[in-house]
Protein backbone atom coordinates (compact mmCIF):
# COMPACT_ATOMS: atom_id res chain seq x y z
CA UNK A 1 0.00 0.00 0.00
CA UNK A 2 1.89 3.15 -1.19
CA UNK A 3 -1.51 5.14 -1.31
CA UNK A 4 -1.59 5.32 2.71
CA UNK A 5 2.05 7.02 2.56
CA UNK A 6 1.22 9.63 0.16
CA UNK A 7 2.04 12.86 0.67
CA UNK A 8 0.14 13.89 -2.61
CA UNK A 9 -2.55 15.80 -0.73
CA UNK A 10 -0.62 17.99 0.73
CA UNK A 11 1.40 19.02 -2.02
CA UNK A 12 -2.09 19.86 -3.62
CA UNK A 13 -2.72 21.77 -1.35
CA UNK A 14 0.35 23.12 -0.87
CA UNK A 15 0.82 24.39 -4.40
CA UNK A 16 -2.83 24.70 -5.60
CA UNK A 17 -2.43 27.61 -7.60
CA UNK A 18 0.54 27.08 -9.13
CA UNK A 19 -0.38 23.41 -10.15
CA UNK A 20 -4.07 25.06 -11.42
CA UNK A 21 -2.18 27.52 -13.82
CA UNK A 22 0.37 24.90 -15.40
CA UNK A 23 -2.43 22.32 -15.48
CA UNK A 24 -5.37 24.84 -17.38
CA UNK A 25 -1.90 26.10 -19.69
CA UNK A 26 -1.26 22.62 -20.79
CA UNK A 27 -4.88 21.72 -21.51
CA UNK A 28 -5.10 24.86 -23.20
CA UNK A 29 -2.22 23.41 -25.34
CA UNK A 30 -3.32 20.45 -25.98
CA UNK A 31 -6.42 21.28 -27.81
CA UNK A 32 -4.56 22.92 -30.45
CA UNK A 33 -5.90 26.57 -29.78
CA UNK A 34 -9.01 25.67 -30.11
CA UNK A 35 -10.99 26.31 -27.25
CA UNK A 36 -14.05 25.35 -27.43
CA UNK A 37 -14.78 25.12 -23.62
CA UNK A 38 -14.33 29.07 -22.56
CA UNK A 39 -11.21 29.36 -20.57
CA UNK A 40 -13.42 30.72 -17.18
CA UNK A 41 -15.10 27.55 -17.50
CA UNK A 42 -12.13 25.51 -18.07
CA UNK A 43 -10.59 26.98 -14.89
CA UNK A 44 -13.41 26.76 -12.87
CA UNK A 45 -13.41 22.85 -13.83
CA UNK A 46 -10.14 22.43 -13.43
CA UNK A 47 -10.09 24.18 -10.03
CA UNK A 48 -12.92 21.70 -8.41
CA UNK A 49 -11.37 18.75 -9.83
CA UNK A 50 -8.31 19.55 -8.35
CA UNK A 51 -10.05 20.20 -5.00
CA UNK A 52 -11.99 17.39 -5.01
CA UNK A 53 -8.73 15.47 -6.12
CA UNK A 54 -7.14 16.33 -2.86
CA UNK A 55 -10.49 15.21 -0.87
CA UNK A 56 -10.64 11.98 -2.43
CA UNK A 57 -7.22 11.19 -2.02
CA UNK A 58 -7.15 12.00 1.77
CA UNK A 59 -10.15 9.64 2.30
CA UNK A 60 -9.88 7.19 -0.35
CA UNK A 61 -7.46 4.39 -1.62
CA UNK A 62 -6.14 4.52 -4.87
CA UNK A 63 -7.00 1.85 -5.82
CA UNK A 64 -10.49 2.15 -5.51
CA UNK A 65 -11.66 4.71 -7.86
CA UNK A 66 -15.70 3.45 -7.88
CA UNK A 67 -15.77 3.57 -3.94
CA UNK A 68 -17.72 5.88 -2.02
CA UNK A 69 -14.62 8.19 -0.83
CA UNK A 70 -14.35 9.39 -4.52
CA UNK A 71 -18.24 9.81 -5.53
CA UNK A 72 -17.78 13.98 -5.20
CA UNK A 73 -14.86 13.79 -7.73
CA UNK A 74 -16.46 11.26 -10.03
CA UNK A 75 -19.43 13.81 -9.56
CA UNK A 76 -17.05 16.46 -11.35
CA UNK A 77 -15.93 14.10 -13.88
CA UNK A 78 -20.43 13.24 -14.63
CA UNK A 79 -20.44 17.34 -15.15
CA UNK A 80 -17.32 17.61 -17.45
CA UNK A 81 -17.53 14.65 -19.63
CA UNK A 82 -21.96 15.84 -19.96
CA UNK A 83 -20.90 19.37 -20.95
CA UNK A 84 -17.98 18.00 -23.31
CA UNK A 85 -20.04 15.76 -25.36
CA UNK A 86 -22.94 18.41 -25.53
CA UNK A 87 -19.89 20.30 -26.78
CA UNK A 88 -19.05 17.96 -29.41
CA UNK A 89 -15.80 17.19 -27.90
CA UNK A 90 -14.59 13.10 -28.43
CA UNK A 91 -13.98 10.82 -25.67
CA UNK A 92 -10.09 11.31 -26.01
CA UNK A 93 -10.54 15.05 -26.21
CA UNK A 94 -12.45 14.67 -23.03
CA UNK A 95 -10.30 12.36 -21.59
CA UNK A 96 -7.27 14.61 -22.14
CA UNK A 97 -8.80 16.71 -18.95
CA UNK A 98 -8.08 14.49 -16.42
CA UNK A 99 -4.77 12.78 -18.51
CA UNK A 100 -3.11 16.29 -19.03
CA UNK A 101 -2.75 17.26 -15.25
CA UNK A 102 -0.36 14.18 -15.42
CA UNK A 103 2.48 16.43 -16.30
CA UNK A 104 1.70 19.48 -13.89
CA UNK A 105 1.87 17.16 -11.00
CA UNK A 106 5.15 15.34 -12.57
CA UNK A 107 6.68 18.65 -12.69
CA UNK A 108 5.93 19.28 -9.31
CA UNK A 109 7.06 16.03 -7.71
CA UNK A 110 10.44 16.18 -9.92
CA UNK A 111 10.77 20.16 -8.06
CA UNK A 112 9.71 18.37 -4.56
CA UNK A 113 11.55 15.24 -4.38
CA UNK A 114 14.01 15.26 -7.00
CA UNK A 115 16.84 14.43 -4.71
CA UNK A 116 14.74 11.68 -3.79
CA UNK A 117 14.62 9.06 -6.17
CA UNK A 118 12.71 6.38 -4.61
CA UNK A 119 10.18 8.54 -2.85
CA UNK A 120 9.81 10.16 -6.49
CA UNK A 121 9.26 6.36 -8.16
CA UNK A 122 6.57 5.97 -5.60
CA UNK A 123 4.74 8.95 -5.68
CA UNK A 124 4.65 8.71 -9.39
CA UNK A 125 3.01 5.23 -9.43
CA UNK A 126 0.33 7.01 -7.30
CA UNK A 127 -0.10 9.59 -9.23
CA UNK A 128 -0.10 7.23 -12.47
CA UNK A 129 -2.31 4.85 -11.01
CA UNK A 130 -5.08 7.13 -9.51
CA UNK A 131 -5.12 9.53 -13.07
CA UNK A 132 -5.17 6.66 -15.19
CA UNK A 133 -8.14 4.84 -13.86
CA UNK A 134 -9.93 8.81 -13.30
CA UNK A 135 -8.69 9.18 -17.40
CA UNK A 136 -10.69 5.70 -18.39
CA UNK A 137 -13.51 6.61 -16.10
CA UNK A 138 -14.18 9.57 -18.08
CA UNK A 139 -13.74 8.02 -21.69
CA UNK A 140 -16.67 5.20 -20.54
CA UNK A 141 -18.07 7.81 -19.33
CA UNK A 142 -18.07 10.68 -22.48
CA UNK A 143 -18.65 7.53 -24.73
CA UNK A 144 -22.05 6.45 -22.56
CA UNK A 145 -23.10 9.94 -22.76
CA UNK A 146 -22.76 10.03 -26.21
CA UNK A 147 -24.61 7.01 -26.56
CA UNK A 148 -27.43 8.42 -24.67
CA UNK A 149 -27.43 11.28 -27.41
CA UNK A 150 -27.66 9.09 -30.24
CA UNK A 151 -30.21 7.33 -28.67
CA UNK A 152 -32.34 9.88 -27.86
CA UNK A 153 -31.67 11.52 -31.29
CA UNK A 154 -32.86 7.76 -32.96
CA UNK A 155 -35.87 8.10 -30.98
CA UNK A 156 -36.76 11.44 -32.15
CA UNK A 157 -36.28 10.61 -35.71
CA UNK A 158 -38.36 7.84 -35.75
CA UNK A 159 -41.23 9.54 -33.60
CA UNK A 160 -40.45 12.57 -36.14
CA UNK A 161 -40.59 10.97 -39.24
CA UNK A 162 -43.98 9.39 -38.86
CA UNK A 163 -46.55 11.80 -39.11
CA UNK A 164 -50.05 10.91 -40.04
CA UNK A 165 -51.80 13.96 -41.06
CA UNK A 166 -55.70 14.12 -41.81
CA UNK A 167 -55.81 15.93 -45.41
CA UNK A 168 -59.89 15.74 -45.12
CA UNK A 169 -62.70 14.47 -43.70
CA UNK A 170 -62.19 10.59 -44.31
CA UNK A 171 -58.85 11.17 -45.78
CA UNK A 172 -55.62 10.78 -44.77
CA UNK A 173 -51.94 11.06 -45.72
CA UNK A 174 -48.68 9.05 -44.49
CA UNK A 175 -45.31 10.80 -45.68
CA UNK A 176 -42.54 8.75 -45.26
CA UNK A 177 -39.48 10.42 -45.16
CA UNK A 178 -36.25 8.18 -44.67
CA UNK A 179 -35.18 4.19 -45.09
CA UNK A 180 -38.21 1.86 -44.58
CA UNK A 181 -36.55 -0.59 -41.75
CA UNK A 182 -38.84 -3.33 -40.02
CA UNK A 183 -38.83 -0.86 -36.43
CA UNK A 184 -39.99 1.87 -38.41
CA UNK A 185 -42.31 -0.12 -40.32
CA UNK A 186 -44.02 -1.25 -37.51
CA UNK A 187 -44.38 2.28 -35.93
CA UNK A 188 -45.49 3.28 -39.06
CA UNK A 189 -48.54 1.21 -39.45
CA UNK A 190 -49.32 1.43 -35.67
CA UNK A 191 -49.55 4.70 -35.87
CA UNK A 192 -51.50 4.82 -39.52
CA UNK A 193 -53.99 1.99 -37.79
CA UNK A 194 -54.78 3.81 -34.91
CA UNK A 195 -55.25 7.17 -36.87
CA UNK A 196 -57.66 5.06 -39.50
CA UNK A 197 -59.90 4.10 -35.55
CA UNK A 198 -60.35 7.62 -34.74
CA UNK A 199 -60.68 9.67 -37.65
CA UNK A 200 -62.77 6.83 -39.53
CA UNK A 201 -60.81 7.27 -42.41
CA UNK A 202 -61.83 5.63 -46.05
CA UNK A 203 -58.44 6.33 -47.26
CA UNK A 204 -55.17 6.22 -46.96
CA UNK A 205 -52.14 7.95 -49.09
CA UNK A 206 -48.92 6.80 -48.54
CA UNK A 207 -46.74 9.29 -49.83
CA UNK A 208 -42.91 8.06 -50.68
CA UNK A 209 -41.42 10.69 -51.84
CA UNK A 210 -39.05 11.23 -49.16
CA UNK A 211 -38.07 7.20 -49.64
CA UNK A 212 -34.77 7.29 -50.62
CA UNK A 213 -34.74 3.96 -52.23
CA UNK A 214 -37.05 1.45 -52.85
CA UNK A 215 -36.14 -2.56 -52.83
CA UNK A 216 -37.51 -5.41 -52.47
CA UNK A 217 -37.65 -5.37 -48.46
CA UNK A 218 -39.20 -1.98 -48.31
CA UNK A 219 -41.95 -2.85 -51.03
CA UNK A 220 -42.72 -6.18 -48.57
CA UNK A 221 -43.02 -3.26 -45.44
CA UNK A 222 -45.21 -1.13 -47.90
CA UNK A 223 -47.39 -4.14 -48.91
CA UNK A 224 -47.99 -4.94 -45.10
CA UNK A 225 -49.13 -1.95 -44.51
CA UNK A 226 -51.58 -1.93 -46.76
CA UNK A 227 -52.62 -4.78 -45.86
CA UNK A 228 -53.12 -3.92 -42.42
CA UNK A 229 -54.72 -0.72 -43.23
CA UNK A 230 -57.38 -2.77 -45.67
CA UNK A 231 -58.02 -5.10 -42.92
CA UNK A 232 -58.92 -1.56 -41.49
CA UNK A 233 -61.39 -1.01 -44.10
CA UNK A 234 -59.29 1.76 -45.36
CA UNK A 235 -57.91 1.63 -49.11
CA UNK A 236 -54.41 2.93 -49.50
CA UNK A 237 -53.38 5.19 -52.47
CA UNK A 238 -49.29 5.45 -53.09
CA UNK A 239 -48.22 8.44 -54.08
CA UNK A 240 -44.85 10.04 -55.22
CA UNK A 241 -42.93 7.00 -56.51
CA UNK A 242 -39.48 9.10 -58.58
CA UNK A 243 -39.31 8.04 -62.61
CA UNK A 244 -36.12 6.48 -60.70
CA UNK A 245 -37.89 4.05 -58.47
CA UNK A 246 -40.69 3.45 -60.51
CA UNK A 247 -37.93 1.88 -63.25
CA UNK A 248 -36.46 0.05 -60.29
CA UNK A 249 -39.57 -1.24 -59.18
CA UNK A 250 -40.37 -2.78 -62.75
CA UNK A 251 -36.74 -4.13 -62.73
CA UNK A 252 -37.07 -5.46 -59.81
CA UNK A 253 -40.50 -6.79 -60.62
CA UNK A 254 -42.28 -5.32 -57.61
CA UNK A 255 -46.42 -5.19 -57.75
CA UNK A 256 -47.78 -3.23 -55.18
CA UNK A 257 -51.29 -4.29 -55.99
CA UNK A 258 -52.46 -0.96 -55.00
CA UNK A 259 -53.63 2.27 -57.09
CA UNK A 260 -50.46 4.69 -57.17
CA UNK A 261 -50.13 8.45 -58.46
CA UNK A 262 -47.26 10.25 -59.44
CA UNK A 263 -47.98 13.08 -57.25
CA UNK A 264 -49.86 13.47 -53.81
CA UNK A 265 -52.08 16.08 -55.56
CA UNK A 266 -53.15 13.67 -57.74
CA UNK A 267 -53.67 10.80 -55.24
CA UNK A 268 -55.89 13.46 -52.95
CA UNK A 269 -57.85 14.28 -55.92
CA UNK A 270 -58.80 10.74 -56.78
CA UNK A 271 -59.46 10.22 -52.88
CA UNK A 272 -61.46 13.21 -52.67
CA UNK A 273 -63.46 11.64 -55.92
CA UNK A 274 -63.93 8.40 -54.05
CA UNK A 275 -65.40 9.49 -51.35
CA UNK A 276 -67.68 11.42 -53.82
CA UNK A 277 -66.44 15.08 -53.49
CA UNK A 278 -64.84 17.57 -55.36
CA UNK A 279 -62.79 20.58 -55.40
CA UNK A 280 -64.52 23.33 -58.14
CA UNK A 281 -63.89 26.75 -59.00
CA UNK A 282 -65.52 29.65 -57.14
CA UNK A 283 -67.96 31.65 -59.41
CA UNK A 284 -66.03 34.75 -60.79
CA UNK A 285 -68.81 37.07 -59.00
CA UNK A 286 -68.33 35.16 -55.57
CA UNK A 287 -64.84 35.64 -55.15
CA UNK A 288 -64.74 38.80 -56.28
CA UNK A 289 -67.01 39.83 -53.74
CA UNK A 290 -64.65 38.22 -51.07
CA UNK B 1 -72.01 -27.49 -23.15
CA UNK B 2 -70.93 -26.37 -26.64
CA UNK B 3 -74.51 -26.57 -27.64
CA UNK B 4 -75.17 -23.96 -25.25
CA UNK B 5 -72.82 -21.93 -25.80
CA UNK B 6 -73.38 -20.14 -29.35
CA UNK B 7 -73.10 -17.33 -31.53
CA UNK B 8 -76.06 -15.38 -32.41
CA UNK B 9 -77.25 -14.15 -35.53
CA UNK B 10 -79.22 -11.30 -36.30
CA UNK B 11 -81.34 -9.91 -39.55
CA UNK B 12 -81.57 -6.38 -40.21
CA UNK B 13 -83.31 -6.00 -43.72
CA UNK B 14 -81.90 -8.30 -46.33
CA UNK B 15 -78.40 -8.72 -44.35
CA UNK B 16 -77.32 -10.34 -41.69
CA UNK B 17 -75.28 -9.26 -38.59
CA UNK B 18 -72.90 -11.39 -36.54
CA UNK B 19 -71.40 -9.86 -33.37
CA UNK B 20 -68.17 -11.84 -32.14
CA UNK B 21 -68.17 -11.27 -28.37
CA UNK B 22 -66.68 -14.04 -26.91
CA UNK B 23 -63.09 -15.67 -27.38
CA UNK B 24 -63.39 -17.56 -30.40
CA UNK B 25 -62.41 -21.64 -29.86
CA UNK B 26 -62.24 -23.72 -32.59
CA UNK B 27 -65.76 -25.72 -32.78
CA UNK B 28 -67.82 -22.36 -32.41
CA UNK B 29 -66.10 -21.49 -35.28
CA UNK B 30 -66.98 -24.63 -37.14
CA UNK B 31 -70.57 -24.49 -35.45
CA UNK B 32 -70.98 -20.66 -36.38
CA UNK B 33 -69.70 -21.12 -39.91
CA UNK B 34 -72.82 -23.76 -40.12
CA UNK B 35 -75.39 -21.78 -38.70
CA UNK B 36 -74.50 -18.84 -40.89
CA UNK B 37 -74.68 -21.04 -43.96
CA UNK B 38 -78.37 -21.95 -43.31
CA UNK B 39 -79.01 -19.23 -42.37
CA UNK B 40 -78.50 -17.21 -45.41
CA UNK B 41 -80.22 -19.81 -47.15
CA UNK B 42 -83.48 -19.36 -44.93
CA UNK B 43 -83.30 -15.57 -44.82
CA UNK B 44 -82.08 -15.14 -48.72
CA UNK B 45 -79.74 -12.57 -47.42
CA UNK B 46 -78.30 -10.74 -49.62
CA UNK B 47 -75.20 -9.41 -47.26
CA UNK B 48 -73.49 -10.76 -44.59
CA UNK B 49 -71.87 -8.24 -41.67
CA UNK B 50 -69.68 -10.23 -39.08
CA UNK B 51 -68.13 -7.85 -36.33
CA UNK B 52 -65.06 -8.71 -34.59
CA UNK B 53 -64.61 -5.49 -32.79
CA UNK B 54 -64.56 -6.99 -29.38
CA UNK B 55 -61.94 -9.86 -30.39
CA UNK B 56 -58.96 -9.17 -29.47
CA UNK B 57 -57.22 -12.48 -31.12
CA UNK B 58 -57.47 -13.55 -34.22
CA UNK B 59 -55.53 -16.55 -34.81
CA UNK B 60 -54.84 -18.13 -38.10
CA UNK B 61 -57.49 -20.72 -37.62
CA UNK B 62 -59.99 -17.68 -37.22
CA UNK B 63 -58.56 -16.11 -39.80
CA UNK B 64 -59.21 -18.52 -42.46
CA UNK B 65 -62.81 -19.32 -40.76
CA UNK B 66 -63.51 -15.42 -42.02
CA UNK B 67 -62.18 -16.39 -45.75
CA UNK B 68 -64.34 -19.50 -45.65
CA UNK B 69 -67.62 -17.66 -44.63
CA UNK B 70 -66.96 -14.92 -47.35
CA UNK B 71 -66.21 -17.56 -49.75
CA UNK B 72 -69.16 -19.73 -49.04
CA UNK B 73 -71.64 -16.13 -49.09
CA UNK B 74 -70.45 -15.54 -52.42
CA UNK B 75 -71.34 -18.66 -53.84
CA UNK B 76 -75.00 -18.20 -52.22
CA UNK B 77 -75.06 -14.70 -53.54
CA UNK B 78 -74.18 -12.62 -50.36
CA UNK B 79 -71.40 -10.35 -49.55
CA UNK B 80 -69.58 -10.75 -46.62
CA UNK B 81 -67.89 -7.64 -44.89
CA UNK B 82 -65.69 -8.08 -41.29
CA UNK B 83 -66.15 -5.20 -39.42
CA UNK B 84 -64.45 -3.53 -36.28
CA UNK B 85 -61.04 -5.24 -36.76
CA UNK B 86 -58.86 -3.68 -33.90
CA UNK B 87 -55.41 -2.27 -34.89
CA UNK B 88 -53.00 -4.99 -33.46
CA UNK B 89 -55.76 -7.97 -34.72
CA UNK B 90 -54.95 -5.99 -38.22
CA UNK B 91 -50.60 -6.18 -37.46
CA UNK B 92 -50.67 -9.45 -36.29
CA UNK B 93 -52.70 -11.50 -39.42
CA UNK B 94 -50.64 -8.96 -41.77
CA UNK B 95 -47.27 -10.48 -39.62
CA UNK B 96 -49.16 -14.09 -39.91
CA UNK B 97 -49.55 -13.76 -44.16
CA UNK B 98 -52.90 -13.30 -43.37
CA UNK B 99 -53.89 -10.07 -45.56
CA UNK B 100 -57.48 -11.78 -45.54
CA UNK B 101 -57.59 -10.70 -49.61
CA UNK B 102 -60.68 -12.60 -50.14
CA UNK B 103 -62.49 -10.68 -47.55
CA UNK B 104 -64.41 -6.86 -47.30
CA UNK B 105 -63.99 -4.98 -44.56
CA UNK B 106 -64.93 -1.91 -43.03
CA UNK B 107 -63.87 0.04 -40.09
CA UNK B 108 -67.50 -0.25 -38.02
CA UNK B 109 -70.66 -1.46 -38.42
CA UNK B 110 -72.22 1.82 -40.64
CA UNK B 111 -70.13 1.90 -42.81
CA UNK B 112 -70.42 -1.89 -43.51
CA UNK B 113 -73.86 -1.74 -43.94
CA UNK B 114 -73.00 1.28 -46.30
CA UNK B 115 -70.88 -0.45 -48.04
CA UNK B 116 -73.03 -3.92 -48.34
CA UNK B 117 -75.71 -1.43 -49.76
CA UNK B 118 -73.47 -0.48 -52.23
CA UNK B 119 -72.10 -3.46 -53.06
CA UNK B 120 -75.75 -5.05 -53.38
CA UNK B 121 -76.86 -2.35 -55.60
CA UNK B 122 -73.78 -2.47 -58.17
CA UNK B 123 -74.77 -6.13 -58.17
CA UNK B 124 -78.28 -5.66 -58.86
CA UNK B 125 -77.34 -2.93 -61.72
CA UNK B 126 -75.20 -5.74 -63.46
CA UNK B 127 -77.85 -8.39 -63.02
CA UNK B 128 -80.35 -5.97 -65.00
CA UNK B 129 -77.94 -5.17 -67.61
CA UNK B 130 -77.20 -9.02 -68.34
CA UNK B 131 -81.24 -9.62 -68.18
Amino acid sequence: MVSSATVIPTLIEKYHQQLLTEWTQLQERSTGGKARATATELAEQSRKFLTELRVGLQNGAVENVDGPAWDSTRSVLDEVSRQRVLQGFSPSETATFVFSLKEALFNLLRQEFGRNPEQLANEIWVVTLLLDRLGLYTTELAQRNREEVISRQQQEILELSTPVVQLWEGVLALPLIGTLDSSRTQTVMESLLEHIVESGAEIAIIDITGVPTVDTLVAQHLIKTISAARLMGADCIISGIRPQIAQTMVHLGLELNVVSKATMADAFALALRRTGKAVVKRAESASAAS
Amino acid sequence: MSSVEQIPILKIGDCLLVSIQVDMHDRLALALQDDLTKKIVTTKARGVLIDISALEVVDSFIGRMLNTIAATSRVLDAQTVVVGMRPAVAITLVELGLALNGVRTALNVDKGLALIRNLIDAGDGVDRREG
